[in-house]
């Protein structure tokens, strides 16, 4: 059986970092934001999934942080909340 | 949530299906005649025009609700169908459940097991957010298995195969199923199989879906109009209608008298054709019903469907009052910021003015000129007076005078349009923001609009034709608005690219070279003409040559540019040298402008062009829109200026060139196809030497196109030769008037190899492009070469290969713009209801984040430089001024310190240098008769 593609060891796909519970907090009170508020990222996305299998468990609700390169700015971060699917 | 202020939310929206019970319910009255009025012309009672159904004429009262036209909404009536009838709407559906359902039990063809599965598909896609469209697939695939099977899982019955005749027979192998039948089928088909076939048993069933009651529109939809000669004549839903009631009424009473059975099919089958066409009056496989004139009727769907249907023509497409439209044309002595409004359109657009203690004489005045204010003068005047009761006064040239005196605070008095006043211009196709902005009226003779030139570019207007629509505001909110956001001169920057999309173009830019090219001189008389439109100046002191006074043209330029204005660049006309002499260079292409003086340089496309002037974009970004419209508006004017001093003409013989030079590209048209010629033959005696990666074939063509595209060249270049900058044509191409070098050389050397699909012509006859060629014949002539002149013209053979290239241009520009139309309305229906909050995150209407910073970055692109946040090249000269050394040291330096990193991971952004055009065919300059 191959191994697994860890998809964020591809040069494509952006960094995924997932959130400790007191960070999603710290993240929220800063933007003013409620969770509904923010963009989704399904449990089922490969890099979600990857995200599971290296920074434990990962469950509906958390906060994944991605940092992306960006055109214009540089560098540019964005909160994704973890639903099911 | 964050939601505020919301009171009701619309969670969702159920469509169901009306059921005869509902349909007898909500009607006022039961329509049993053909008949609609009586000898005396009163509507007959449960006739079409029944009283019950809505009053259309004035005066009368409802009889259902009692109220009196605009106030009762009409009432639906309904006809009992003598038979039933399949719905056309429906048909597809009702297929679609005859298929999967069995013939005897009325179940659907699946097992137990085998529905609950698709159940359970469906409810978990419902509960992951599924949209219609997803559950709706789910229904379509479960009604695809069970019509598959051949007998019935609960009762064994094998069921036959059932096909639609279009457009709604329904036959069972070749058994025609009468409606009746087909409804009592569906009658059978149980509740829990319904869901699991996508319908809601709760809300419908789907026997509904074959109507035994019709539902009357009320009158109010389908009025009667009476015409002059006092003839009623009655709307065609209403003509559909008695054509049901009569073939109705016929087929109950054959029915009722035991007519045969053949006659009572005919006339049921009539019914439903009539029952189909009400509908829907385009259904294929049958004909329209027609109007006594041989018109096809417009029954139900045709008023809803298409471009004057019910939703593209009313819903989203409203008419408007205080509205005009009309021809534009140029007027360089506007600013940007007006428009010209002829005074028959001023008259008739009006501005409400609240009448208060203060502004009591002016009302009165006004209003005592009447709707023709008389006098050589433009004086607006009033067509209207509103009470302070809301009642509406006509003011005409008899009553102005009375009317005037009754007048007092609180009256609304509308006044005619008048200089300064704000209104909304716009253009077609609107769009980006820039098609619909805030002009100030200036009133002129004459009968078109008018405005300032540099406005062309953002409306993508020009005069062929064109015409413009324009809004007079009427709250002071919406005047106040439109003028500090609408308004020209705040649209001089455009978000597009973060530079002017207002500017000179065309003869203002050709002005604007003659003004300044190198040394140019005016004399007293000439300055004064160019100067006198631009206002109080002080004039320079003037040079003197031979004793006589005369200032340059840079002199009279500086004197519209801002006191401490700093500037570099280069010009259009810089033939990019191989070492820039800068201040010297001899083509006066390195503009240079210190303390608001142009010390060398040309002024032309590159400085006050719309989208590439840089003047226009310094000035809108550093000084504002106040100066930058300033400027625009003085840069128009003694642009205008200049040229008419000059005189500015171009015709064919601007592309004339010596007989030696036409000699000279005749034989190196004559080298091109011999050496093409000995290519080919190479290649067929098997000598040419294949490229690597391409075949000898690819290689050969490679070759030709070298050779030929070269040619073209050379005769561009020797014609170049005897263009030079005495040459209008080649004012206008290097100055960025209007055309191109190649558009030149096109016209004075030679057209060149013409291109379908990027690759020489072949096809037409078999293995040559034209019957009069040898097969095969690889020559330059045979596949497309045209080696002559726009000017001295082209051969037939050639005239035909122009053609082919030329067709496909426009057959692409076709397609691009109806499908980029289509991709651009997607996007903006997709984006429209996003905005930038305060803390800089862009959001939907429920406030969820769709970027958490707008553009990544926050920057306005409006307010940017080209899309970059600051001009650093822009700082450096500001804070160093003109330490020429200090700048490329800087400027070295710079790339490393403050380049962003990681930038060769995206595209590399195009260098703004290389804006060598692409040979672009224009078919702009035809005809009358061309599109506007
Ligand atoms: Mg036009
Ligand atoms: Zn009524
Ligand atoms: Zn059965
Ligand atoms: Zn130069």
């Amino acid at each position: 059986m191959p191994e697994e593609l860890n998809v964020l060891e591809h040069e494509l796909v952006p960094e995924h970092h997932l959130l400790s519970e007191k960070d999603s907090e710290k993240v929220l009170k800063d933007l003013k934001l409620t969770k509904d508020q923010l963009p989704k990222i399904r449990l089922g996305d490969p890099a979600v999934r990857v995200l599971d299998a290296i920074a434990g468990p990962v469950e509906e609700g958390m906060i994944v942080k991605i940092v992306r390169k960006s055109l214009t700015s540089g560098v540019s971060v964005c909160y994704r909340l973890v639903i099911r699917g | 949530m964050m939601v505020t202020g919301v009171t009701k939310r619309i969670s969702a929206i159920k469509f169901a299906h009306l059921s005869p019970d509902e349909i007898r319910k909500m009607s006022a009255t039961k329509i049993i005649t053909a008949d609609t009025y009586d000898d005396d012309g009163f509507p007959i009672d449960m006739g079409l025009m029944d009283p019950h159904l809505g009053v259309i004429e004035p005066g009368l009262r409802c009889k259902t609700c009692g109220k009196k036209v605009d106030e009762c909404p009409g009432h639906f009536g309904h006809i009992d169908l003598a038979m039933p009838v399949i719905h056309v709407g429906y048909v597809k559906e009702i297929k679609r459940l005859l298929q999967s359902t069995c013939r005897s039990c009325g179940r659907l063809l699946l097992t137990g097991e085998q529905a609950e599965e698709y159940r359970k598909q469906r409810d978990k896609m419902e509960e992951f957010g599924a949209d219609s469209t997803d559950t709706g697939n789910v229904a379509k695939e479960t009604a695809r298995d069970a019509a598959a099977r051949t007998t019935c899982p609960h009762c064994s019955t094998v069921q036959l195969k059932i096909t639609l005749d279009k457009p709604t027979t329904f036959r069972e192998e070749g058994h025609k199923l009468t409606p009746k039948e087909v409804r009592e089928r569906l009658e059978r088909i149980p509740d829990t199989d319904m869901i699991s076939l996508g319908m809601d048993p709760t809300v419908s069933r789907p026997e509904w879906m074959v109507l035994t009651a019709l539902p009357v529109p009320p009158v109010t939809v389908r009025p009667s109009i009476t015409l002059d000669s006092g003839d009623r004549s009655e709307d065609d839903v209403t003509h559909k209608l008695v054509d049901v009631l009569r073939i109705n009424q016929r087929l109950r009473e054959n029915r009722d008298a035991g007519a045969p059975q053949l006659i009572v099919e005919d006339l049921w089958e009539l019914l439903q054709y009539h029952v189909t066409t009400y509908f829907d009056n385009q259904t294929s496989g049958i004909p329209p019903a027609r109007h006594r004139s041989g018109r096809p009727l417009k029954t139900l769907v045709q008023r809803l469907k298409g471009k004057e249907g019910r939703f593209r023509s009313n819903l989203s497409g409203k008419r408007v009052n205080f509205s005009a439209r009309t021809v534009i044309s140029p007027d360089p002595m506007l600013s940007i910021n007006e428009v010209g409004v002829p005074v028959e359109a001023a008259r008739e657009l009006t501005v409400p003015i609240h009448v208060t203690e203060r502004n009591l004489d002016k009302a009165k005045e006004m209003c005592k000129r009447g709707p023709i204010p008389p006098g050589p003068d433009y004086q607006p005047g009033v067509n209207y007076v509103i009470r302070s009761d809301g009642r509406r006064i006509k003011v005409t040239d008899k009553n102005a005078e009375t009317v005037s005196e009754t007048i007092e605070p609180g009256y609304v008095v509308e006044r005619h349009l008048m200089d300064g006043d704000i209104v909304l211009f716009n253009r077609q196709p609107s769009l980006h923001r820039m098609s619909i902005m805030a002009h100030e009226v200036r009133v002129m003779p004459y009968k078109t609009f008018r405005f300032n030139l540099c406005v062309c570019p953002p409306y993508n207007a020009d005069f062929d034709g064109d015409e413009m629509n324009l809004h007079v505001l009427q709250s002071e909110e919406a005047r106040a608005e439109a003028k500090v956001l609408m308004r020209v001169q705040e649209h001089i920057l455009s978000p597009r690219m973060g530079a002017p999309v207002i500017g000179a173009i065309h003869d203002h830019i050709t002005g604007s070279f003659l003004l300044t090219f190198k040394d140019s001189k005016f004399t007293r008389e000439e300055t004064l003409k160019i100067i006198e439109k631009i206002g109080e100046v002080k004039l320079p002191k003037p040079k003197v040559v031979g004793g006589v006074d005369y200032w340059t043209g840079k002199q009279l330029f500086g004197l519209i540019l801002p006191q401490g204005l700093h500037m570099t660049f280069k010009a259009s006309i810089c033939q990019k040298c191989q070492t820039c002499l800068k201040e010297k260079c001899e083509h006066d292409g390195f503009v240079v402008i210190r303390h608001g003086r142009l010390i060398t340089g040309t002024i032309d496309e590159k400085a006050l062009g719309a989208f590439k002037g840089k003047i226009v974009d310094k000035l809108a970004r550093d000084y504002g829109p106040d100066i930058a419209r300033h400027f625009i508006d003085r840069a128009t004017k003694l642009a205008i200026g200049a040229i008419m001093i000059r005189g500015f003409t171009t015709g064919i013989d601007d592309e004339d060139i010596p007989d030696q030079a036409k000699r000279e590209i005749d034989d190196a048209m004559t080298q091109a196809r011999m050496k093409v010629e000995e290519h080919v033959q190479a290649y067929r005696r098997g000598e040419l030497e294949q490229m690597p990666g391409r075949s000898l074939e690819e290689t050969l063509e490679v070759e030709i196109m070298k050779v030929l595209g070269k040619a073209r060249d050379t005769a561009g270049q020797i014609a170049g030769r005897h263009l030079g900058l005495e040459n209008s044509a080649v004012i206008m191409a290097r100055s960025g008037a209007r055309g191109s070098m190649l558009n030149l050389s096109q016209m004075a050397g030679a057209i060149g190899q013409q291109a379908v699909r990027g690759e020489r012509l072949s096809r037409g006859y078999w293995n040559r492009t034209l019957p009069h060629f040898q097969k095969g014949d690889l020559g330059s002539e045979a596949r497309g070469f045209v080696r002559n002149c726009y000017k001295s013209g082209l051969t037939p053979t050639e005239y035909f290969f122009h053609s082919m290239g030329g067709r496909e241009g426009l057959v692409d520009t076709a397609v691009r713009t109806s499908r980029s139309g289509y991709m651009q309305r997607r996007l903006i229906n997709a984006l429209e209801d996003l905005k930038v909050m305060p803390d800089g995150s862009v959001r939907n209407t429920a406030g969820t984040i769709i970027q958490f910073t707008y553009g990544e970055d926050g920057i306005d692109p409006m307010r940017s430089v080209g899309g970059d946040p600051v001009d650093v090249d822009d700082i450096i000269l500001t804070v160093l001024g003109d330490q020429g050394e200090l700048i490329a040291k800087v400027q070295e330096k710079g790339a490393l310190s403050y380049g962003i990193q990681d930038r060769d991971l995206m595209e590399t952004p195009t260098d703004e240098g290389g804006e060598t055009e692409q040979e672009e065919p224009e078919f702009e300059s035809g005809g009358a008769g061309e599109e506007q």
